[in-house]
Protein backbone atom coordinates (compact mmCIF):
# COMPACT_ATOMS: atom_id res chain seq x y z
CA UNK A 1 0.00 0.00 0.00
CA UNK A 2 1.22 3.56 -0.69
CA UNK A 3 2.66 5.43 2.30
CA UNK A 4 0.02 7.98 1.72
CA UNK A 5 -2.71 5.77 1.19
CA UNK A 6 -1.60 4.66 4.68
CA UNK A 7 -1.56 7.92 5.89
CA UNK A 8 -4.78 8.67 4.53
CA UNK A 9 -7.13 5.80 6.05
CA UNK A 10 -5.29 5.14 9.36
CA UNK A 11 -4.94 8.74 11.20
CA UNK A 12 -8.69 9.33 10.82
CA UNK A 13 -9.96 6.30 11.69
CA UNK A 14 -7.82 6.49 15.10
CA UNK A 15 -9.24 10.05 15.66
CA UNK A 16 -12.44 9.37 15.60
CA UNK A 17 -12.60 6.04 17.70
CA UNK A 18 -10.21 7.92 20.36
CA UNK A 19 -13.21 11.01 20.49
CA UNK A 20 -16.74 8.71 19.56
CA UNK A 21 -18.87 8.97 22.31
CA UNK A 22 -19.97 10.95 25.44
CA UNK A 23 -17.36 13.13 27.48
CA UNK A 24 -16.58 10.61 30.46
CA UNK A 25 -16.68 7.92 28.25
CA UNK A 26 -14.45 8.96 25.79
CA UNK A 27 -12.11 9.50 28.64
CA UNK A 28 -12.02 6.36 29.86
CA UNK A 29 -11.32 5.05 26.35
CA UNK A 30 -8.49 7.67 26.34
CA UNK A 31 -6.99 6.18 29.24
CA UNK A 32 -7.79 2.55 28.21
CA UNK A 33 -5.72 3.08 24.67
CA UNK A 34 -2.97 4.68 26.46
CA UNK A 35 -2.98 1.67 28.79
CA UNK A 36 -3.09 -0.93 26.04
CA UNK A 37 -0.26 0.94 24.14
CA UNK A 38 1.74 0.44 27.45
CA UNK A 39 1.29 -2.50 28.42
CA UNK A 40 1.61 -3.81 24.90
CA UNK A 41 5.34 -2.35 24.36
CA UNK A 42 6.24 -3.72 27.73
CA UNK A 43 5.25 -7.03 27.14
CA UNK A 44 7.04 -6.97 23.80
CA UNK A 45 9.98 -6.22 25.65
CA UNK A 46 9.47 -6.97 29.12
CA UNK A 47 12.09 -4.95 29.84
CA UNK A 48 11.08 -3.07 33.32
CA UNK A 49 9.20 -6.66 33.81
CA UNK A 50 11.96 -8.92 33.79
CA UNK A 51 14.31 -6.30 35.96
CA UNK A 52 12.39 -5.49 38.22
CA UNK A 53 10.94 -9.57 39.20
CA UNK A 54 14.88 -10.20 38.90
CA UNK A 55 15.79 -7.24 41.48
CA UNK A 56 12.75 -8.01 43.68
CA UNK A 57 14.94 -11.53 44.14
CA UNK A 58 18.08 -10.47 44.69
CA UNK A 59 16.86 -7.93 47.67
CA UNK A 60 14.92 -11.33 49.20
CA UNK A 61 18.07 -13.17 48.67
CA UNK A 62 20.39 -9.88 50.34
CA UNK A 63 17.57 -9.22 53.29
CA UNK A 64 18.51 -12.95 54.49
CA UNK A 65 22.21 -11.88 55.42
CA UNK A 66 20.68 -8.96 57.09
CA UNK A 67 19.18 -10.86 59.96
CA UNK A 68 18.57 -14.20 60.80
CA UNK A 69 15.74 -15.77 58.34
CA UNK A 70 14.96 -18.26 60.90
CA UNK A 71 13.76 -16.05 63.88
CA UNK A 72 10.42 -15.85 65.24
CA UNK A 73 11.07 -12.04 65.16
CA UNK A 74 10.76 -12.21 61.19
CA UNK A 75 6.78 -12.62 61.15
CA UNK A 76 6.62 -8.80 63.30
CA UNK A 77 8.72 -7.33 59.89
CA UNK A 78 7.23 -9.68 56.98
CA UNK A 79 5.53 -6.67 55.97
CA UNK A 80 8.16 -4.18 56.22
CA UNK A 81 10.88 -6.73 53.97
CA UNK A 82 7.83 -7.14 51.62
CA UNK A 83 7.05 -3.30 50.78
CA UNK A 84 10.56 -2.94 50.84
CA UNK A 85 10.99 -5.27 48.02
CA UNK A 86 7.89 -3.95 46.42
CA UNK A 87 9.07 -0.30 46.66
CA UNK A 88 12.64 -0.50 45.27
CA UNK A 89 11.70 -3.01 42.15
CA UNK A 90 8.24 -0.75 41.72
CA UNK A 91 10.58 2.22 41.22
CA UNK A 92 12.78 0.42 38.43
CA UNK A 93 9.14 0.18 36.71
CA UNK A 94 7.86 3.33 37.50
CA UNK A 95 10.95 5.77 36.79
CA UNK A 96 10.71 4.46 32.54
CA UNK A 97 7.19 5.52 32.62
CA UNK A 98 7.51 8.76 30.91
CA UNK A 99 11.22 8.28 30.62
CA UNK A 100 10.55 5.96 27.89
CA UNK A 101 8.57 8.11 26.16
CA UNK A 102 11.89 10.45 25.44
CA UNK A 103 13.57 8.74 22.65
CA UNK A 104 12.11 10.04 19.00
CA UNK A 105 10.30 12.84 21.27
CA UNK A 106 7.47 10.28 21.69
CA UNK A 107 6.24 12.42 24.36
CA UNK A 108 5.78 15.67 22.30
CA UNK A 109 3.73 13.24 19.68
CA UNK A 110 2.03 12.36 23.15
CA UNK A 111 0.89 15.49 24.29
CA UNK A 112 -0.11 16.50 20.62
CA UNK A 113 -2.96 13.49 20.73
CA UNK A 114 -6.12 14.65 21.10
CA UNK A 115 -6.59 13.78 24.63
CA UNK A 116 -6.44 15.31 28.05
CA UNK A 117 -3.03 15.24 30.07
CA UNK A 118 -5.65 13.54 32.96
CA UNK A 119 -5.99 10.65 30.05
CA UNK A 120 -2.55 10.50 29.56
CA UNK A 121 -1.84 10.24 33.00
CA UNK A 122 -4.36 7.50 33.91
CA UNK A 123 -3.50 5.42 30.94
CA UNK A 124 0.07 5.34 32.18
CA UNK A 125 -0.82 5.05 35.87
CA UNK A 126 -3.18 2.00 34.96
CA UNK A 127 -0.75 0.17 32.87
CA UNK A 128 1.49 0.69 36.01
CA UNK A 129 -0.55 -0.46 37.97
CA UNK A 130 -1.24 -4.02 36.31
CA UNK A 131 2.62 -4.18 35.75
CA UNK A 132 3.47 -3.41 39.11
CA UNK A 133 0.91 -6.18 40.63
CA UNK A 134 1.93 -8.90 38.45
CA UNK A 135 5.93 -8.32 39.58
CA UNK A 136 4.53 -8.29 43.27
CA UNK A 137 2.23 -11.30 43.28
CA UNK A 138 4.83 -13.21 41.21
CA UNK A 139 7.76 -12.07 44.31
CA UNK A 140 4.95 -13.17 47.12
CA UNK A 141 5.66 -16.32 46.14
CA UNK A 142 9.55 -16.83 46.45
CA UNK A 143 8.63 -14.47 49.24
CA UNK A 144 6.27 -17.06 51.08
CA UNK A 145 8.88 -20.18 50.30
CA UNK A 146 12.30 -18.43 51.12
CA UNK A 147 11.06 -17.05 54.80
CA UNK A 148 8.54 -19.35 55.60
CA UNK A 149 5.88 -16.67 55.39
CA UNK A 150 2.19 -18.24 55.40
CA UNK A 151 0.96 -15.80 52.71
CA UNK A 152 -2.13 -17.77 51.81
CA UNK A 153 -4.11 -17.82 55.21
CA UNK A 154 -5.13 -14.49 54.33
CA UNK A 155 -4.68 -14.43 51.15
CA UNK A 156 -7.96 -11.57 49.75
CA UNK A 157 -7.56 -9.14 52.70
CA UNK A 158 -3.22 -9.36 51.66
CA UNK A 159 -4.48 -8.89 48.35
CA UNK A 160 -7.15 -5.76 49.10
CA UNK A 161 -3.72 -4.55 50.57
CA UNK A 162 -1.68 -4.94 48.29
CA UNK A 163 -4.28 -3.39 45.56
CA UNK A 164 -4.78 -0.41 47.45
CA UNK A 165 -0.87 0.13 48.59
CA UNK A 166 -0.09 -0.31 45.07
CA UNK A 167 -2.14 2.11 43.57
CA UNK A 168 -0.58 4.38 46.16
CA UNK A 169 2.64 3.63 44.52
CA UNK A 170 1.67 4.12 41.38
CA UNK A 171 0.53 7.53 41.31
CA UNK A 172 3.13 8.55 43.46
CA UNK A 173 5.71 7.29 41.25
CA UNK A 174 3.90 7.86 37.87
CA UNK A 175 3.29 11.23 38.69
CA UNK A 176 6.95 12.28 39.88
CA UNK A 177 7.77 10.44 36.71
CA UNK A 178 6.48 13.20 34.69
CA UNK A 179 7.81 15.71 36.73
CA UNK A 180 10.93 14.68 36.26
CA UNK A 181 11.04 13.57 32.54
CA UNK A 182 13.10 16.65 31.27
CA UNK A 183 15.65 16.91 34.38
CA UNK A 184 18.94 16.57 34.33
CA UNK A 185 19.80 14.70 37.28
CA UNK A 186 16.43 12.76 36.40
CA UNK A 187 18.07 9.60 38.09
CA UNK A 188 19.04 10.78 41.20
CA UNK A 189 15.74 13.26 41.71
CA UNK A 190 13.23 10.77 41.80
CA UNK A 191 13.96 8.81 44.13
CA UNK A 192 14.87 11.70 46.73
CA UNK A 193 11.39 13.09 46.03
CA UNK A 194 9.32 9.90 45.47
CA UNK A 195 10.05 7.83 48.77
CA UNK A 196 9.59 10.45 51.40
CA UNK A 197 6.20 11.04 50.01
CA UNK A 198 4.76 7.42 49.94
CA UNK A 199 5.78 7.50 53.61
CA UNK A 200 2.52 7.15 54.87
CA UNK A 201 0.56 4.44 52.20
CA UNK A 202 4.02 2.67 52.99
CA UNK A 203 3.56 2.61 57.09
CA UNK A 204 0.17 1.56 56.42
CA UNK A 205 0.96 -1.04 53.92
CA UNK A 206 3.76 -2.46 56.14
CA UNK A 207 1.74 -2.74 59.15
CA UNK A 208 -1.32 -4.07 57.89
CA UNK A 209 1.01 -6.81 56.00
CA UNK A 210 2.77 -7.69 59.41
CA UNK A 211 -0.48 -8.28 60.47
CA UNK A 212 -2.55 -10.58 57.93
CA UNK A 213 0.74 -12.46 57.88
CA UNK A 214 1.03 -13.49 61.14
CA UNK A 215 -2.72 -14.38 60.50
CA UNK A 216 -4.42 -11.89 62.50
CA UNK A 217 -7.59 -10.92 60.64
CA UNK A 218 -8.47 -7.39 59.45
CA UNK A 219 -10.70 -5.43 61.90
CA UNK A 220 -10.30 -2.96 65.10
CA UNK A 221 -7.22 -1.22 64.68
CA UNK A 222 -6.07 -2.33 61.31
CA UNK A 223 -9.38 -0.78 59.91
CA UNK A 224 -8.15 2.86 60.66
CA UNK A 225 -4.41 2.18 57.97
CA UNK A 226 -7.02 0.73 55.47
CA UNK A 227 -8.81 3.89 55.64
CA UNK A 228 -5.45 5.73 55.90
CA UNK A 229 -4.27 3.94 52.52
CA UNK A 230 -7.87 3.99 50.98
CA UNK A 231 -7.55 8.19 51.74
CA UNK A 232 -3.91 8.38 50.42
CA UNK A 233 -5.20 6.70 47.49
CA UNK A 234 -7.91 8.71 46.73
CA UNK A 235 -6.46 12.45 47.60
CA UNK A 236 -3.21 11.91 45.46
CA UNK A 237 -5.13 10.07 42.38
CA UNK A 238 -7.51 13.72 42.59
CA UNK A 239 -4.44 15.58 43.19
CA UNK A 240 -2.78 14.31 40.38
CA UNK A 241 -5.31 14.48 37.77
CA UNK A 242 -5.31 18.35 38.47
CA UNK A 243 -1.73 19.26 38.37
CA UNK A 244 -0.55 16.73 35.92
CA UNK A 245 -1.61 19.57 33.21
CA UNK A 246 0.42 21.99 34.73
CA UNK A 247 3.53 19.29 35.01
CA UNK A 248 3.66 18.20 31.46
CA UNK A 249 2.12 21.45 29.69
CA UNK A 250 2.50 24.28 31.46
CA UNK B 1 12.05 51.04 52.82
CA UNK B 2 12.77 47.64 52.42
CA UNK B 3 15.88 48.28 54.99
CA UNK B 4 14.55 50.01 57.38
CA UNK B 5 11.54 47.38 57.75
CA UNK B 6 14.44 44.87 58.31
CA UNK B 7 15.82 46.90 60.96
CA UNK B 8 12.49 47.68 62.77
CA UNK B 9 12.00 43.91 62.88
CA UNK B 10 15.97 43.11 63.68
CA UNK B 11 14.93 45.82 66.78
CA UNK B 12 11.99 43.90 67.45
CA UNK B 13 13.25 40.48 67.53
CA UNK B 14 16.48 42.00 69.68
CA UNK B 15 13.91 43.22 72.56
CA UNK B 16 11.68 40.36 72.40
CA UNK B 17 14.63 37.84 72.32
CA UNK B 18 16.54 39.64 75.80
CA UNK B 19 13.19 39.93 77.63
CA UNK B 20 12.67 36.36 76.80
CA UNK B 21 16.06 35.24 77.67
CA UNK B 22 15.80 36.97 80.76
CA UNK B 23 12.18 35.36 81.91
CA UNK B 24 13.23 31.83 80.51
CA UNK B 25 16.57 31.51 82.67
CA UNK B 26 16.67 34.19 85.25
CA UNK B 27 12.16 34.20 86.37
CA UNK B 28 11.40 30.69 85.23
CA UNK B 29 12.22 27.62 87.92
CA UNK B 30 13.37 24.52 86.97
CA UNK B 31 10.57 21.90 86.65
CA UNK B 32 9.91 19.52 88.98
CA UNK B 33 10.86 16.12 86.62
CA UNK B 34 13.22 17.61 84.29
CA UNK B 35 15.58 20.37 85.86
CA UNK B 36 16.89 22.82 83.84
CA UNK B 37 17.16 21.10 80.16
CA UNK B 38 13.26 21.95 79.79
CA UNK B 39 14.26 25.08 78.92
CA UNK B 40 14.82 23.76 75.28
CA UNK B 41 10.75 24.01 75.14
CA UNK B 42 11.13 27.51 74.98
CA UNK B 43 12.92 26.94 71.52
CA UNK B 44 11.95 23.94 70.52
CA UNK B 45 8.61 24.58 70.28
CA UNK B 46 8.86 28.44 68.66
CA UNK B 47 10.71 26.94 65.89
CA UNK B 48 8.25 24.54 65.20
CA UNK B 49 5.55 26.86 64.86
CA UNK B 50 7.88 29.41 63.09
CA UNK B 51 8.74 26.84 60.17
CA UNK B 52 5.14 25.46 60.34
CA UNK B 53 3.97 28.53 59.16
CA UNK B 54 6.27 29.11 56.62
CA UNK B 55 6.04 25.74 54.76
CA UNK B 56 1.91 27.01 54.79
CA UNK B 57 2.80 30.42 53.95
CA UNK B 58 5.08 28.25 50.72
CA UNK B 59 2.00 26.58 49.84
CA UNK B 60 0.00 29.39 49.82
CA UNK B 61 2.50 31.09 47.60
CA UNK B 62 2.48 27.96 45.64
CA UNK B 63 -0.99 27.96 44.84
CA UNK B 64 -0.57 31.45 43.70
CA UNK B 65 2.20 31.37 41.58
CA UNK B 66 -0.04 28.90 39.58
CA UNK B 67 -2.92 30.96 39.59
CA UNK B 68 -0.95 34.40 38.53
CA UNK B 69 2.16 32.71 37.17
CA UNK B 70 4.06 36.00 38.78
CA UNK B 71 7.78 34.61 39.65
CA UNK B 72 7.75 37.19 42.69
CA UNK B 73 5.38 33.98 44.57
CA UNK B 74 7.80 31.71 43.19
CA UNK B 75 10.79 33.83 44.82
CA UNK B 76 8.92 34.12 48.23
CA UNK B 77 7.96 30.38 48.12
CA UNK B 78 11.50 29.32 47.50
CA UNK B 79 12.64 31.73 50.03
CA UNK B 80 10.38 31.37 52.73
CA UNK B 81 10.51 27.38 52.02
CA UNK B 82 14.28 27.48 52.91
CA UNK B 83 14.30 29.42 55.94
CA UNK B 84 11.51 26.98 57.20
CA UNK B 85 13.25 24.34 56.68
CA UNK B 86 16.62 25.98 58.94
CA UNK B 87 13.69 26.03 61.45
CA UNK B 88 12.98 22.40 61.04
CA UNK B 89 16.56 21.43 61.36
CA UNK B 90 16.74 23.82 64.95
CA UNK B 91 13.62 21.69 65.67
CA UNK B 92 14.82 18.43 65.41
CA UNK B 93 18.16 19.46 66.56
CA UNK B 94 16.78 20.57 69.86
CA UNK B 95 14.00 17.53 70.57
CA UNK B 96 17.48 15.44 69.91
CA UNK B 97 19.23 17.01 72.25
CA UNK B 98 16.61 16.94 74.91
CA UNK B 99 16.05 13.27 74.11
CA UNK B 100 19.39 12.82 74.65
CA UNK B 101 18.88 13.85 78.17
CA UNK B 102 15.85 12.31 79.23
CA UNK B 103 15.24 9.16 77.01
CA UNK B 104 18.87 8.34 77.04
CA UNK B 105 19.05 8.15 73.55
CA UNK B 106 19.25 10.61 69.99
CA UNK B 107 16.53 9.73 68.56
CA UNK B 108 13.36 7.29 68.91
CA UNK B 109 11.47 5.80 65.88
CA UNK B 110 8.17 7.87 67.31
CA UNK B 111 5.46 8.45 65.04
CA UNK B 112 6.18 12.32 65.83
CA UNK B 113 9.76 12.26 65.06
CA UNK B 114 9.78 10.29 62.04
CA UNK B 115 7.61 12.56 60.82
CA UNK B 116 9.10 15.85 61.37
CA UNK B 117 12.06 13.83 59.72
CA UNK B 118 10.00 13.10 56.83
CA UNK B 119 8.73 16.22 56.46
CA UNK B 120 12.34 17.79 56.60
CA UNK B 121 13.41 15.42 53.99
CA UNK B 122 10.42 16.24 51.95
CA UNK B 123 11.67 19.70 51.94
CA UNK B 124 15.14 18.95 51.13
CA UNK B 125 14.27 17.54 48.14
CA UNK B 126 12.26 20.28 47.28
CA UNK B 127 15.32 22.04 47.29
CA UNK B 128 17.15 19.98 45.40
CA UNK B 129 14.58 19.60 42.64
CA UNK B 130 15.01 23.83 42.33
CA UNK B 131 18.17 23.14 42.01
CA UNK B 132 18.29 20.42 39.53
CA UNK B 133 16.44 22.72 36.89
CA UNK B 134 18.06 25.65 34.84
CA UNK B 135 14.73 27.64 33.30
CA UNK B 136 13.01 29.78 35.91
CA UNK B 137 9.43 29.13 34.44
CA UNK B 138 9.84 25.62 34.52
CA UNK B 139 11.43 25.52 38.13
CA UNK B 140 8.67 27.64 39.72
CA UNK B 141 5.97 25.56 38.09
CA UNK B 142 7.32 22.04 38.81
CA UNK B 143 8.39 23.28 42.19
CA UNK B 144 5.12 24.91 43.23
CA UNK B 145 3.41 21.49 42.51
CA UNK B 146 5.83 19.74 44.55
CA UNK B 147 5.54 22.26 47.24
CA UNK B 148 2.13 21.38 47.16
CA UNK B 149 2.01 17.68 47.31
CA UNK B 150 3.91 18.18 50.42
CA UNK B 151 2.04 20.08 52.15
CA UNK B 152 -0.77 17.78 51.54
CA UNK B 153 1.69 14.79 52.41
CA UNK B 154 2.45 16.33 55.94
CA UNK B 155 -1.38 16.63 57.19
CA UNK B 156 -2.03 13.08 56.38
CA UNK B 157 1.35 12.38 58.54
CA UNK B 158 0.32 14.55 61.23
CA UNK B 159 -3.34 13.05 61.07
CA UNK B 160 -1.84 9.78 61.70
CA UNK B 161 0.24 10.44 64.66
CA UNK B 162 -2.77 10.32 66.71
CA UNK B 163 -3.61 6.83 65.81
CA UNK B 164 0.02 5.06 66.23
CA UNK B 165 1.07 4.54 69.45
CA UNK B 166 3.61 7.62 70.63
CA UNK B 167 6.44 7.81 73.03
CA UNK B 168 6.51 12.09 72.63
CA UNK B 169 5.00 14.13 75.30
CA UNK B 170 1.36 14.72 74.82
CA UNK B 171 0.72 18.29 73.75
CA UNK B 172 1.34 20.71 76.84
CA UNK B 173 0.05 23.85 75.49
CA UNK B 174 -3.27 25.33 76.86
CA UNK B 175 -4.07 26.49 72.74
CA UNK B 176 -3.52 21.96 72.35
CA UNK B 177 -6.02 21.63 75.31
CA UNK B 178 -3.20 20.23 76.66
CA UNK B 179 -2.96 22.80 80.11
CA UNK B 180 0.24 20.99 81.55
CA UNK B 181 2.14 24.72 81.74
CA UNK B 182 1.48 27.40 84.61
CA UNK B 183 0.87 30.43 83.20
CA UNK B 184 3.96 32.06 83.90
CA UNK B 185 5.82 29.25 82.28
CA UNK B 186 4.20 28.96 79.22
CA UNK B 187 3.73 32.82 77.85
CA UNK B 188 7.84 33.14 77.19
CA UNK B 189 6.95 30.29 74.55
CA UNK B 190 5.00 32.70 72.74
CA UNK B 191 6.62 35.71 72.84
CA UNK B 192 9.89 33.20 71.73
CA UNK B 193 7.58 32.72 69.13
CA UNK B 194 7.22 36.24 67.80
CA UNK B 195 10.65 36.86 68.03
CA UNK B 196 11.52 33.96 65.66
CA UNK B 197 8.77 35.24 63.19
CA UNK B 198 10.71 38.38 63.16
CA UNK B 199 14.08 36.73 62.48
CA UNK B 200 12.05 34.33 59.72
CA UNK B 201 10.68 37.50 58.16
CA UNK B 202 14.42 39.44 58.03
CA UNK B 203 15.96 35.61 56.63
CA UNK B 204 13.10 35.62 53.96
CA UNK B 205 13.73 39.21 52.74
CA UNK B 206 17.58 39.20 52.72
CA UNK B 207 16.95 35.37 50.64
CA UNK B 208 13.90 37.46 48.39
CA UNK B 209 16.66 39.49 47.36
CA UNK B 210 19.19 37.49 46.29
CA UNK B 211 16.53 35.46 44.58
CA UNK B 212 15.72 39.58 42.87
CA UNK B 213 19.24 40.06 42.22
CA UNK B 214 20.11 36.43 40.40
CA UNK B 215 17.06 37.10 38.19
CA UNK B 216 19.08 39.78 37.09
CA UNK B 217 21.99 38.99 36.71
CA UNK B 218 20.53 35.71 34.57
CA UNK B 219 18.55 37.77 32.21
CA UNK B 220 21.76 40.36 31.90
CA UNK B 221 23.41 36.98 31.15
CA UNK B 222 20.70 36.29 28.43
CA UNK B 223 20.85 39.82 26.88
CA UNK B 224 24.86 39.39 26.78
CA UNK B 225 24.62 35.73 24.90
CA UNK B 226 21.84 37.35 22.50
CA UNK B 227 24.67 40.40 21.04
Amino acid sequence: MPASKLADTSLPHSVSKINSGGAATRFVRQALIIAEKDLRSELRNKEALNASVSFSIVILVLFSFAFDPSSDQLQEISGGLLWMVYSFAGALVLNRSFAREMQNDCLDALMAAPMPASALFLGKALANFALLTAVEIVSLIPFGLFYDVHITEQIWPLLLVIVLGTWAMTVIGTMFSALTVNLRMRELMLPILVYPMMIPALMACMTLTSDLLSGTPLKGDNLIWIRVLSGFDIIYTALAVVFIDIVLVG
Amino acid sequence: MRDKIMYLLGAVFAVLLTWDLYKIFILVPDEANQGAIFRIIYFHVPSIFTGFTGFFLALIASGLYLATGNLAYDAFAASVTEVALAFASVVLATGMIWARIIWGVWWAWDARLTSMLMCWLIYAGYLMLRRAIEEPAQRARLSAVVSIFGCVDIVIVWKSIEWWRTQHPAPVLSIRDGGGMAPGMEAPIYFNYLALLCLAAILVMVRMRQEKVAREIDSLRRMAHAY
